[in-house]
């Protein structure tokens, strides 16, 4: 327990000290609200569609939690190349606890960034629902569990940051672009229409564009369910490829 | 308290240990010396959990690494060669999670490393984050950080590299004082022979990957008919540059990414 708290701790002490890091996580979200907001606004209010805002900011806050979380856990790479990593494999302590530590922090980074990313688009004229709002924390934090369980199984297997653009290209972009955050998703080609629905992604966008402006594709329970499903996989497939890190 | 029969490791179809034996009693202070690439580092690893061995067994404090690993880990404190500290924490930081890994309460540990940090001259600076210190401040730091839990080994992988005499001079002096005071069992690779003439009751010499020479000073000059311990160093192990390990590349990435990140 101790284990756990302190390594969460250790990921959240970092994350306050490192303003240069919240700003710098801000900026994307910016130029997504900006230019595509702006930009395709009157696009997608004369397709019949309704304020873009409202449907683009919910994803933007998805991909920011997709994008921090991911980033919390190839974190683990810094920690094997500068050695931190070592420090903790030689204490007398689970790995599995290591992982659950490192792991809520770097969730719990993600969700402050996006609660963040909320405040940021409403600034531009976003307005969510506030009914549910902390059901959105929930979901958020669950969504960001998924994904940096998901960096940390990556970042055990990759022995230095070589590897990262690879993974940045052929998983984090394909999964962020084929969620329907940035457009919805019906009528797409069919082989890309399977990677949707295949795509956890899609199920945490539309959860959360659910709970933020009560517009959704599939139901509560298919998205509440996936996203409970999959982080649970992926804290198992995670702690597991963590435990077989060898020094 | 450390022992080591017939231990072996392979890395791929390359055998970088081979057939180690060596038997470290309590309370001795053992230096395990070689070139670079040798396999010093290697079977450091294998004697702390960090690795498997491919042949051969392990017992520290008399536990199987494989089959108790907690026990093991409680037991000894390690200084590893490469930087093994958070530079994005303070020096309190570092040991407080530390004490919190070994499950030491904070009633404990709190004067613990207040008197750990005054020895090591650090505790003024406790405060400072660990990236703003210089490579001695790390080291030092490192080296209270393995004591904090009272281990019975200490393992200290070239803890005095790139070190100035009066860095090393101090941790020497209290590492010879520790192993007096409380019996604390000393295993330690330097590249430095006189402090392993100083300090070391028993010397191991390792050559790629296996011991070519063992015991005390006096006995291991008398063997090769030499004045000196660097002497009968380059007697045994020849007068060719090795390359540099593993870890030393390691150390090269490092450095690499760490340029603008940190
Ligand atoms: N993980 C590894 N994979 C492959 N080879 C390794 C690995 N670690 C060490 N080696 C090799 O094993 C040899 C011994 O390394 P090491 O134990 O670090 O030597 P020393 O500490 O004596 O300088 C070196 O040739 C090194 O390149
Ligand atoms: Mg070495």
């Amino acid at each position: 327990m101790n284990t756990i708290y302190i390594l969460w701790q250790r990921q959240v002490k970092k994350f306050l000290r490192s303003r240069s890091r919240i700003v710098g996580a801000l900026g994307q979200p910016l130029f997504y609200l900006l230019a595509l907001g702006y930009g395709f606004g009157s696009i997608f209010k004369q397709a019949g569609q309704g304020n873009y805002l409202q449907f683009l900011s919910p994803g933007v806050v998805a991909m920011t939690i997709l994008f921090t979380s991911i980033f919390g856990g190839i974190e683990v790479i810094w920690d094997k190349q500068f050695g931190f990593l070592k420090e903790t494999l030689v204490a007398p302590v689970s790995r599995l606890n290591i992982m659950l530590g490192r792991t809520l922090g770097g969730a719990t980074v993600a969700t402050v960034q996006g609660l963040l990313v909320i405040i940021l688009a409403m600034i531009f004229g976003f307005r969510p629902e506030t009914s549910h709002l902390i059901l959105a924390v929930v979901f958020i934090f669950i969504m960001a569990i998924l994904f940096t369980s998901l960096g940390t199984g990556i970042a055990s297997v990759l022995d230095d940051m070589q590897g990262f653009p690879i993974v940045m290209q052929f998983i984090v972009t394909p999964m962020f672009f084929l969620s329907g955050s940035m457009f919805p998703v019906e009528g797409l080609p069919k082989v890309l229409g399977y990677i949707v629905h295949v795509n956890p992604m899609t199920y945490a966008v539309d959860g959360l564009r659910g709970l933020l402006v009560n517009t959704h594709h599939f139901s509560y329970a298919t998205d509440w369910s996936v996203l409970i499903v999959v982080s649970l996989i992926f804290l198992a497939i995670g702690s597991w490829l963590f435990s077989k890190i060898k020094a | 308290m450390i022992e080591a029969k017939q231990l072996s490791k392979t890395f791929g179809d390359r055998e970088v240990v081979k057939h180690v034996s060596f038997n470290v009693p309590q309370g001795q202070i053992f230096a395990f010396l070689g070139p670079n690439g040798a396999g010093k580092t290697t079977t450091i690893k294998m004697l702390t959990t960090l690795l498997d061995p491919t042949g051969g067994s392990v017992m520290l404090n008399g536990f199987d690494p494989r089959e108790n690993p907690d026990e093991v880990r409680k037991s000894f404190g390690i200084v590893f060669q490469d930087p093994s500290l958070d530079s994005d924490l303070t020096a309190y930081e570092n040991m407080e999670i530390h004490a919190v890994l070994y499950g030491l309460k904070k009633e404990l540990y709190r004067p613990r490393i207040e008197e750990l940090m005054k020895l090591v001259e650090l505790y003024d600076r406790r405060g400072d984050l660990v990236k703003d210190f210089s490579g001695g401040m790390k080291r030092r730091l490192e080296i209270a950080r393995g004591l904090l839990h009272h281990p019975k080994v200490l393992f200290l992988d070239e803890p005095t590299l790139g070190l100035d005499p009066q860095t090393r001079n101090l941790l020497w002096t209290y590492i010879k004082d520790l192993n007096k005071k409380e019996g604390i069992t000393v295993f330690l690779t330097t590249h430095y022979m006189n402090e392993a003439e100083q300090m070391a009751q028993r010397i191991a010499i390792i050559d790629h990957g296996t011991i070519v020479a063992e015991g005390s000073f006096e006995e291991l000059k008398k063997q090769t008919d030499t004045n000196s311990l660097e002497e009968a160093f380059l007697k045994l192990t020849g007068h060719s540059v090795r390359e540099e390990g593993g870890e030393g590349q390691m150390r090269d990435m490092a450095k690499m990414w760490g340029g603008g990140k940190r």
